[in-house]
């Protein structure tokens, strides 16, 4: 692209006339996206791949994608990327936390294609730029719930790796929970996978048989919703609309909507003007979309859409003191709201959860 | 159901797919013939299952066409490595390889859509034994299968002529050939057993575990079962018990979790993978024992001589 430039600036330059601000785009973007799960898994890299192919509806024939699906976190990671950076891709997504050291280093050697890396807080290069939602005020709505439809005042939470996205999560649904019910209880078991569909059904079971009534989750599959299902618990759907395995079972579920991002991200490289940028979108950019509520009364469903109009029109933030952390130590006073930069970090409880996590 | 049953079958259902898969390669192994395509033949066998179950609205045919499916993939394996003399180790890593690309084509349209579960049978008389009657004998079919083929599987091998010379050409595939066996046949058919046993264990995963499809969903479970096989020394039984501790350490790990106890998750996650290799470890202190056990021509091709 550099070269391009080169060349055309050469041919303003002779010509003499002016170059308009859409000479740096081109006609046609290559974007390449890899995934940690396969696009197959109906939650977390299905709905990155259904943004795919949003944009390709979009964009049609000026866009070109390809992706990698199921590449593991770590060195594998950066060669993927590599060879994606190498094969022609004008901007490249990691999707999955576990590439943010990978992704910065092989943007380090390819300056002019644009890397994008999900959930990430690293962006060490010109050329990389990192995305997330702010799927924690989805959580938020989850725990007010959870609290109001719990019989026995206990949540199970099935955590993928004890990474700060997934520790925001817990503490904005505890702290949704204990706004209802200041005695609610969540306990959590880390399944340190993002996808393995036995072992998330056996850790369901063992959040059940140890008492839980409501399933929640931060891994990518669909087999909690169905143990819950199958036991006569209820659950929440993660990433994607679940209603389909738990018709009787799903109250709501975070749904991912990466689609809007990716097509401004696209058309920004189309355009010449992308540039480095965090973008944390959350209810009000419509990256974070709560599907419907099912199998609750009108009271608790009235209130749950209140709690989601009033943090989508940002009257409402999910860290709002007083909050005390899990040690007793006050972390926001009064009033006080989080921010980003403490939330992106996040590497403690907040008082009343049933775990302690490994520092 | 109190917790500590609700816990045991737990651990019974996560074993289940381990054993049965990893009785087939058992079996597979002592004819001498190494696959590593179990995960390969597994997910054949889970997306196969699943889809048949859907389209014909029978758990039970889904199981079947999942145990054939395991087995018409290992075919491919037999005819590569046994008729072409093709590398066993690099045949075996290409159905896994090619099982888990082919079964995310196959199951595209199946994403998504809640699956049937195979239903238990009740097992009169027994079922009513206080404690483990519900757990032993009101269970799924493919459970009552797995413990019928390690005892099967053990008589076969030990008690049999044919198993005997099953054994014998695992030990010595040249050997065996001169004495008028037939090798390439009888490892046909060893190679053929292991098929249907993965594929079995992934219809297990599919329609009982997790009555769903989703891409990948073996998720290693295949390479566990290959480990189990040295674990076990070769032996159905120790199979039996290998299968049973891995689930067990499993299980345990995310009570323990859910219990809040605060032992580090990642040191709990590791524990399964922890026990199995002390557990290899003590087997091995006894070289000569391992020595007996292990088919001494395991992996190497098969030329007759002329």
């Amino acid at each position: 692209m550099k070269k391009t430039f080169f060349l055309l600036a050469a041919a303003t330059a002779l010509a003499g006339i002016a170059v308009p601000a859409s000479a740096q785009g081109m006609d046609k973007v290559k974007a390449c996206f890899i995934y940690v799960g396969p696009v197959g898994d109906f939650g977390w890299s299905y709905q990155h791949d259904q943004g795919r192919q949003y944009v390709v509806e979009q964009l049609g024939d000026k866009i070109e994608t390809a992706y990698l699906e199921s590449v593991p976190e770590g060195a594998d990671a950066e060669r993927a990327i590599e060879r994606f950076a190498r094969s022609g891709c004008n901007i490249i997504f990691t999707t999955s936390f576990g590439y943010m050291d990978q992704t910065n280093k092989v943007a380090k050697d390819f300056p002019d294609v644009k890397f994008e890396h999900a959930t990430g807080y690293k962006r060490e290069h010109p050329n990389v730029a990192t995305y997330d939602s702010r799927f924690y005020e989805g959580r938020y709505v989850l725990g007010q719930i959870a609290a109001k439809m719990s019989k026995v005042g206990t949540a199970g939470y099935i955590g993928s790796f004890p990474i700060p996205e997934v520790i925001q999560g817990i503490n904005s649904f505890m702290l949704g929970a204990q706004s209802i019910d200041p005695d609610f209880k969540v306990k959590v078991i880390w399944s340190n996978t993002w996808f393995d569909p036995g072992k998330e059904a056996d850790a369901a079971k063992a959040l059940l048989d140890q008492g839980a009534d409501i399933l929640t989750q931060h891994t990518d599959s669909t087999a909690p919703m169905q143990v819950a299902a199958e036991r006569g618990a209820l659950a929440f759907g993660q990433a994607s609309n679940m209603y389909n395995f738990g018709k009787e079972t799903q109250l709501t579920a975070i749904v991912d909507e990466w689609g809007p991002y990716y097509l401004e991200r696209i058309s920004a490289v189309l355009d010449g003007t992308w540039e480095q940028s965090a973008t944390w979108g959350g209810m009000a950019d419509g990256h974070v979309v709560m599907a419907d509520y099912t199998n609750m009364p009108d009271d608790v469903k009235a209130m749950a859409e209140e709690t989601e109009a009033s943090i989508t029109s940002g009257e409402f933030h999910p860290f709002t003191g007083p909050i005390t952390k899990q040690d007793g130590s006050e972390w926001l006073a009064e009033g006080e709201v989080a921010d980003d930069g403490a939330l992106s970090g996040m590497n403690f409880y907040v008082k009343g959860i049933d775990d302690q996590l490994q520092q | 159901m109190d917790m500590t049953q609700a816990i045991i079958l737990t651990i019974m259902t996560a074993a289940t797919p381990l054993l049965l898969a990893a009785i087939g390669e058992l079996v597979v192994e002592r004819s001498g013939v190494l696959n590593l395509g179990v995960e390969g033949m597994m997910v054949m066998g889970a997306v196969t299952a699943f889809a048949v179950a859907q389209l014909t609205g029978s758990a039970g045919l889904g199981a079947i066409a999942g145990l054939l499916a395991g087995m018409v993939f290992s075919v491919l394996f037999g005819f590569l490595t046994l008729t072409l003399v093709a590398n066993q180790v690099a045949t075996g890593l290409a159905l896994t390889i090619l099982g888990l690309g082919l079964s995310g084509m196959i199951g595209e349209s199946f994403i998504g859509l809640p699956g049937l579960k195979l239903a238990t049978i009740e097992i009169p008389l027994l079922s009513d034994i206080p404690f483990f009657g519900r757990l032993l004998f009101d269970q799924d079919p493919i459970f009552y299968t797995s413990i019928v083929a390690v005892v099967g599987v053990n008589w076969f091998l030990f008690k049999s002529r044919a198993g005997l010379r099953l054994r014998a050409i695992g030990d010595s595939h040249s050997s065996a050939h001169a004495l008028g066996v037939k090798v390439v046949r009888a490892r046909y058919l060893a190679v053929m057993f292991g098929g249907a046993c993965a594929g079995l264990a992934g219809a297990h995963l599919s329609i009982v575990y997790t009555p769903q499809w989703v891409e990948n969903m073996t998720a290693g479970r295949g390479w566990i079962a290959l480990a189990l096989v040295v674990f076990a020394s070769w032996r159905p039984s120790r199979a039996l018990a290998g299968a049973y501790l891995f689930g067990a350490v499993s299980i345990g790990q995310l009570h323990a979790q859910a219990l809040g106890l605060g032992i580090s998750s990642q040191f709990l996650s590791a524990l399964p993978y922890l026990a199995t290799i002390a557990v290899l470890v003590i087997i091995s202190l006894n070289r000569r024992m391992t020595l007996i056990n292990t088919p001494a021509s395991l992996g190497k091709s098969f030329v007759p001589e002329r």
